[in-house]
């Protein structure tokens, strides 16, 4: 039988423990008592053996570890800022150009200097910086709403296949239901109130949220599940040592996409939604501008919300995200 | 000096005559009508402390076993007994996390067996250096070779303190240099752990390598078609003329299973 219940030490003295090997008489195996090439007659000691064996381990190491060479900071911006820099330049020349030979009325296409005017009186007259905080915060209110309601829905869909089966499809629908489309519809539940513009923000943003993270569930490769059930983490445990560690990056995607929604739901509202009580943001901006026909701010405002939702998206949301895929090994380093 | 170290029956808890007992086990996937049987009446004990292999061709149903031992599925027929607990699982990847460190990996298996927070990091760090991967703790899981993923997995393993130690054919996608190394540590270790393994294979040299016994897996479905034990004396290596020369009766053997397959 095979259950030998003594076995050679392995790291003592292996040499010595192979000859004292218990070998039952009679087995169909022939036994060869096979010392180590090279090493015939014991010389070798075991500890010698041992450090050829860890010297050996530390040769494969490091001629298989890569070493990283980090790139110099000058040359991140040149490579990175440039490119835009560059693309901005020409659209502003484009623009001139257009102004100069008057593709358009002056009044209806005004000079980048005209725009540029007119943010900075609007700068000057210290109301600038209002409207964008109006909108700011909304902004952001909404978007931390939507994430508290968002993640656990999406969690719920990705584990529980009849919520999945039952609301999924209407889940993912709804992301490409324009979120303006339920400015009216709000407007007659909630009147012209906040509650009408962070109900429009949810309802475009919720579903981003959710989705992304449904998203990254599905897209875990079942592996890391099934480590993890080996290792004990079953469970609550499951879920937030392996589960939602491992859809994060799926879930930040869907948290920029939810940004991104949540930012254009909310010019939607305010566009639409204005009335002296609720404040003035870059929609309602806009709005007055057309009202007075003011080209100038009327495109003024149009580059604020541009630049804010870039901002926004560049500031927190790349570098989240560059962090975690490089954390991870995902980031193909540049070039 | 006659080093043969003599293992008691695991002291702790009810001292049993096997660490795994895989009693007259079938398994078949698919619905009632449309099923396919892969596993077919396997019996089969894994002693305290021995070092099993289970051999067979690729898709004889081995992982299927493997995952059946592990309790991640439910035997069709027959039952599995693992009187230890919970056995620990190496895969052929090493799915390692890779949103954590290699010491936070090994430190999230001692988590969950319930290891205090004050001792994790000591205990993380001594089972790196148990697999030699000193100094490592700190790396992330992309920046360690192939050969370092698997020792990391080990370790992570380790992390278990299981009396039983499953291995899914863990060294299969390793270089030949590399997986040499690994069964050189494989034996240390367990000779160090008392550890009971049951490891997977379709290398027939690897499984002499390494077993006390080998057991080979039929195909279509999977029986056991033969046991060998091997009294080759550790340490072994993969060229000894012993290894080779039963590795080929072996290999005679499993070929003769896999040419049935081609007959009708
Ligand atoms: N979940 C499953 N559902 C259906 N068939 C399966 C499943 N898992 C494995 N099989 C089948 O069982 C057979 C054995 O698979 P496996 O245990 O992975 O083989 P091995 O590990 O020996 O290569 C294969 O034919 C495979 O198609
Ligand atoms: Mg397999």
């Amino acid at each position: 039988m095979a259950s030998t219940d003594t076995r050679s030490p392995g790291d003592p003295e292996p040499q010595h423990a192979a000859s004292a090997s218990p070998i039952d008489a009679g087995n169909t195996v022939n036994t060869v008592n096979a010392g180590r090439p090279g090493g015939a007659g014991g010389k070798g000691s075991a500890a010698g053996a041992s450090d050829q064996l860890a010297g050996l381990e530390a040769g494969l190491d490091a001629l298989e570890t890569h070493t990283k060479t980090r790139v110099p900071l000058g040359r991140v911006l040149l490579d990175q800022v440039l490119p835009p820099v560059v693309a901005v330049a020409l659209v502003l020349i484009a623009w001139q150009l257009a102004y100069h030979f008057e593709v358009k009325p002056h009044y209806q296409l005004p000079s980048p200097a005209e725009v540029a005017r007119a943010l900075q009186d609007k700068w000057l007259d210290g109301t600038l910086l209002g409207y964008v905080w109006e909108s700011l915060s909304r902004g952001a209110l909404g978007f931390a709403a939507s994430l508290i309601i968002g993640t656990p829905l999406g969690l719920v869909v990705a584990r529980v296949w009849f919520v999945r089966a039952a609301i999924g499809p209407i889940l993912s629908g709804l992301q490409s239901l324009p979120s303006v489309a339920w400015v009216p519809a709000a407007i007659i539940w909630f009147g012209l109130t906040n509650s009408t513009i962070y109900a429009v923000v949810l309802l475009g943003a919720v579903p981003s949220i959710a989705n992304g993270l449904v998203a990254g569930v599905d897209q875990i490769p079942p592996l890391f599940l099934r480590a993890g059930r080996t290792i004990g983490a079953t469970g609550f445990a499951g879920i937030r040592h392996v589960l939602l560690p491992a859809a994060l990056p799926g879930y930040i995607a869907g948290l920029k996409q939810g940004w991104a929604f949540s930012w254009r739901s909310l010019m939607a509202a305010e566009l639409i939604a204005t009335s002296p009580e609720l404040g003035t943001g870059l929609g309602q901006l806009l709005d007055q501008a057309r009202v007075d026909s003011d080209m100038s701010l009327v495109l003024a405002a149009i580059l604020l919300i541009l630049i804010v939702g870039i901002g926004i998206e560049l500031l927190i949301f790349a570098p989240i995200e560059r962090r975690v895929l490089r954390s991870r090994g995902l980031l193909a380093s540049n070039r | 000096m006659s080093a043969t170290l003599t293992k008691q029956p695991l002291t702790t808890e009810r001292s049993s005559s096997y660490a795994a007992r895989i009693d007259h086990v079938s398994k078949s996937f698919g619905r009632p009508g449309a099923q396919q049987q892969v596993l077919d009446d396997i019996a089969l004990d894994v002693a305290p402390g021995e070092f099993v292999c289970l051999l067979g061709a690729s898709g004889c149903g081995k992982s299927t076993l493997l995952n059946l031992v592990a309790g991640l599925d439910k035997p069709t027929a027959g039952s599995i007994d693992v009187p230890g607990g919970r056995p620990a699982l190496m895969f052929q990847e090493h799915a390692l996390f890779p949103w954590l460190t290699a010491g936070k990996n090994i430190e999230l298996a001692l988590r969950m067996r319930g290891v205090p927070r004050g001792s994790r990091r000591t205990e993380a760090e001594r089972l790196l250096g148990l697999v030699r991967l000193n100094g490592s703790y700190g790396k992330r899981v992309h920046e360690l070779s192939g050969g370092m993923r698997q020792r990391v997995a080990l370790a992570r393993a380790l992390a278990q303190d299981s009396k039983l130690l499953l291995m899914d054919e863990p060294f299969a996608a390793l270089d030949a240099i590399t997986r040499d190394v690994l069964h050189d540590e494989l034996t240390r270790i367990w000779a160090e752990t008392h550890v009971s393994v049951l490891f997977v294979t379709h290398n027939v040299r690897e499984a002499v390598r390494l077993a006390q016994r080998v057991v080979l897996l039929s195909s279509r479905p999977g029986r056991i078609a033969r046991e060998w034990d091997v009294e080759i004396p550790q340490p072994r290596r993969i060229e000894d003329a012993a290894v080779a020369d039963l590795s080929v009766e072996i290999t005679e053997q499993l070929r003769g299973e896999i040419r049935r397959h081609g007959q009708h």
